[in-house]
């Protein structure tokens, strides 16, 4: 069924556009008109396509929109093709409607800003190329929001560009998402060598036969298995890029540089989901291929439990929130990669929430703490800062995964869709338990920097900051604190829409599921009983988790966090260090294509461009014009003279009659025939031909005539020698040729 | 007489007027060696004509010859000038062309 999505990616695209056309002049009001209107009016059509439109064409591969061809060579043909299903459209949803909260959010944190207009401009970019991203229709269009969103999160990221460590942060984001963009493209290539088409329904029903992507790429080396591996890991690349995961999650941390309203949106909600969509998106060639999904399920359980301990020891409130937002999306992972793909897309759908909460509350609180965002001298804002607080406890608790918040319900399908998970086959099957055993130490420790980050910040009766810090301590205008608490709400009863199924016997109830059901087949089942076993496993684990925290930073730094930072001194260090992964990569990768630059640079720059090129190239240029200015004498007599030889050497080569190259033989019996002639032209009559058949020196035939006959008294091999003579010029010229007659 | 002798005359005349052209320093005798070169020309024009007897030959001699006259009238008037700004006909030293 199509339905015009264009419009959908295109307000913000236009919105954008006005705004960096025009915006720079306008008053705020107008810029935030603009770009706010954008998001709203595709928001709304968002929603018109979800709830109206595509409920009647769910299972005929939901809504489509053709805008028009965007290339064609050859059997490669591909469309500028949009498509709105329960995934994409869900996706559509929380990125318009996220969105649209944020513009409203940033309209009050952006308010003393300068580059106000510019700061739009750039949040609508981002939105219109998120939403060609998602409803991308193929691979290609896909890319293009890929790389769109790429380039807007590196604009904003180095927002405030006079400062070069946000620059660098920028760059740093930009380069290691060309790392992964590679893979992305490559796995590209193969899906399209493989299945010959790029558009994503005809590659789902490709890989659903199985066939060529089951073939293997190189048989008997170590590139032996199956099409279908080579391109889900590469494209599993390209998402570790996007999406901040080992090896590739290092940008994210620094990515905070930019301000928080987009570290809400790009760097948590919405972006850096792209990877684990595109893994949904693609599930039928994942699930052609448990090795791939078994990758995808480690990486993302190992990232979870990884930035969960790094965010144990952050001091920065926007890096502890960076380290929760790798970890969870480690979790998204590990939901899709054990084929829980509902699961990880219910949990990318409540951290959506409670994730941009917990950013847009620290940036609230950034705001009242004069741009600081250190928790070592926060303390006791609970009451300073009321409805910041109230919505940052409702998205802590919904991400430590407290009964009834949204976390809850969506981490818990992650945990025990990995426990019961039977795509790795019986001799795999312990990769499913490891990884619900990493994602369950990964939830405690989720709880615990998170409960950490709630009471350092919140808890306690005293500031730690200085006395003028503490006298402009003040609550959050309006415009910030309306989304915060939209947001919470959204947090808070978010996971209402993902309820376990086997919980009530009531399969319906999960209305998730229900909807993606078309998209990415049916949620997997469990029985009641495991399912509260995991629910009852989950709140222990978040209520340690709450515990523990509350033990060591309760009210402030308390006696066992102290005693703890004496006794492992280098530890805490270490992970306060982010394990040095930084320092190893600069180590391993950056020092050395340095040293490597530098020596091309040296080499190719300096000597062969610049010395022999660009040097040497004038230096011939010198010499030859040194000759040149001989010969130019200025003396007519001479120019004559050469004019004269110049004549002279025309008239001869005009004159000149052309000389035979080739003897054209046809022998017939005993007699042969003999044409001269030049190339396939006849030879000319003005010169004077003698043709010597048995090559004794004595000519048998001589005249004008280039032709001749003559028959030999018996049979044998013969050498014709043919001389040519131009009696006007006296020149001679010699052809023979081989002959056998019978 | 065979047209070989007029060909063969009208040749050294060229070779003549080549000669004078290249070898005198004396801008006037340069530009009567040019004359000489062109009636050089015009001696074949007529050879020919006279050989294929077409009257072709001679118009076109007549041009030469009213060609002659104005080139004259102008190299005659370029020497003039010459003189006038160096006090010179010496073609060696006037070598304006190399700057």
């Amino acid at each position: 069924m199509t339905f015009n999505l264009r419009l959908i990616p295109l307000l913000p695209f236009a919105g954008a556009a006005i705004l960096m056309l025009f915006g720079r002049k306008w008053k705020r009001d107008t810029v935030l008109l603009v770009a706010a209107g954008a998001i709203a009016g595709s928001c709304l059509v968002a929603f018109d396509a979800f709830f109206t439109a595509l409920p009647g064409a769910a299972s005929k591969g939901g809504l489509h929109d053709v805008v028009g061809t965007w290339m064609a060579a050859g059997s490669l043909k591909i469309d500028l093709a949009l498509r709105l299903d329960a995934l994409s459209g869900l996706l559509c949803l929380i990125i318009t409607f996220v969105g649209f909260l944020i513009h409203i959010y940033s309209s009050g944190y952006m308010e003393h800003d300068p580059d106000y207009a510019r700061f739009f401009a750039y949040l609508n970019l981002f939105c219109g190329a998120m939403l060609v991203l998602v409803l991308g229709d193929s691979l290609p269009v896909m890319f293009i929001g890929w790389e769109g969103v790429g380039l807007c999160s590196y604009l904003l990221i180095g927002f405030w560009y006079t400062s070069s460590a946000n620059a660098d942060a920028g760059k740093k984001a930009f380069i290691t998402n060309r790392i992964g963009d590679l893979g992305f493209l490559i796995g590209m290539f193969l899906l399209y060598q493989f299945t010959g088409s790029l558009n994503i329904p005809e590659i789902t029903a490709a890989a659903s036969g199985g066939g060529a992507l089951m073939q293997t790429l190189f048989p008997g080396t170590i590139f032996a298995a199956p099409v279908a591996f080579w391109a889900a890991l590469f494209l599993f690349i390209g998402a570790t890029g996007k999406s901040a995961q080992i090896p590739l999650y290092v940008w994210l941390p620094d990515a905070m540089a930019g301000p928080t309203p987009v570290s809400a949106l790009i760097h948590a909600a919405t972006m850096v989901t792209a990877g684990v969509y595109m893994v949904a998106r693609m599930h039928a060639v994942y699930l052609l291929t448990p090795g791939a999904m078994a990758i995808v399920a480690c990486v993302g359980a190992l990232t979870a439990l990884f930035a969960a301990i790094i965010g144990f020891a952050q001091n920065d409130f926007k890096k502890v929130l960076a380290y929760s937002t790798i970890s969870q999306l480690g979790f998204m992972f590990a939901g899709v990669g054990t084929a829980n793909f509902g699961a990880g897309v219910f949990h990318l759908f409540t951290h959506a929430f409670f994730k941009a909460g917990l950013f847009l509350c620290a940036g609230s609180v950034m705001h009242a703490m004069g741009g600081s965002g250190d928790i070592t001298i926060m303390g006791g804002l609970r009451k300073k800062v009321p409805w910041t607080h109230g919505v940052f406890l409702v998205c802590w608790l919904a991400i430590c995964g407290v009964p009834f918040f949204s976390g809850f319900f969506s981490k818990d399908s992650i945990i025990a869709g990995a426990f019961g998970t039977e795509i790795f086959g019986e001799g795999l099957a312990f990769i499913g338990k490891a990884v619900g055993v990493v994602l369950m130490l990964a939830a405690l420790g989720t709880a615990f920097y998170m409960s950490r980050l709630y009471f350092l910040v919140f808890s306690g009766s005293e500031t730690r900051a200085s006395d003028e810090i503490k006298r402009h301590i003040h609550e959050s205008p309006g415009a910030m604190v309306g989304p915060l608490v939209v947001l919470a709400v959204g947090a808070a009863l978010g996971g209402f829409i993902g309820l376990p199924g086997g919980l009530f016997d009531h399969p319906e109830w999960n209305l998730l599921a229900d909807r993606l059901a078309p998209v990415l087949g049916p949620e997997m089942e469990l029985s009641r009983t495991t399912e509260i076993g995991f629910m009852v496993a989950s709140v222990v684990l978040a209520l340690g988790g709450i515990g523990l925290a509350y033990l060591f930073y309760g009210g402030g730094y308390r006696e066992p966090s102290r005693k703890f930072a004496a006794a492992a001194p280098r530890f805490v260090r270490l992970v306060q260090d982010k394990f040095r992964i930084d320092e190893l990569y600069g180590l391993l990768i950056i020092r050395p294509i340095k040293r490597l630059a530098k020596a091309v640079y040296f080499v190719v720059d300096r000597i062969l461009i610049d010395k022999v090129l660009v040097e040497g190239s004038a230096a011939l240029v010198d010499v030859l014009a040194r000759v040149a200015r001989a010969v130019q004498g200025g003396d007519v007599q001479r120019y004559m003279a050469v004019f004269t030889i110049g004549a002279a050497g025309i008239v001869y080569l005009a004159t000149r009659p052309s000389v035979p190259d080739v003897l054209k033989v046809t022998v017939s019996g005993l007699s042969v025939d003999v044409d001269a002639r030049r190339g396939s032209k006849p030879a000319s009559r003005v010169q004077e031909y003698s043709f010597d058949f048995d090559d004794d020196g004595k000519p048998e035939v001589t005249g004008a005539a280039p032709a001749a006959h003559h028959a030999y008294p018996r049979a044998g091999t013969y050498t014709v020698r043919v001389q040519v003579k131009d009696p006007n010029w006296g020149t001679r010229t010699s052809l023979k040729q081989k002959v056998e007659v019978r | 007489m065979p047209t070989t002798y007029y060909l063969v005359l009208s040749f050294v005349l060229f070779l003549i007027g080549t000669a004078g052209v290249l070898l005198r320093r004396n801008a006037l005798i340069a530009l009567m060696g040019i004359e000489l070169q062109l009636n050089g020309g015009n001696l074949a024009m007529l050879a020919f004509s006279r050989e294929l007897g077409d009257l072709k030959g001679h118009v076109f001699a007549f041009f030469i010859i009213a060609l002659a006259a104005a080139e004259a009238a102008v190299g005659l008037a370029i020497l003039v000038a010459l003189f006038r700004g160096r006090q010179t006909v010496n073609l060696d030293e006037a070598t304006l062309m190399k700057r």
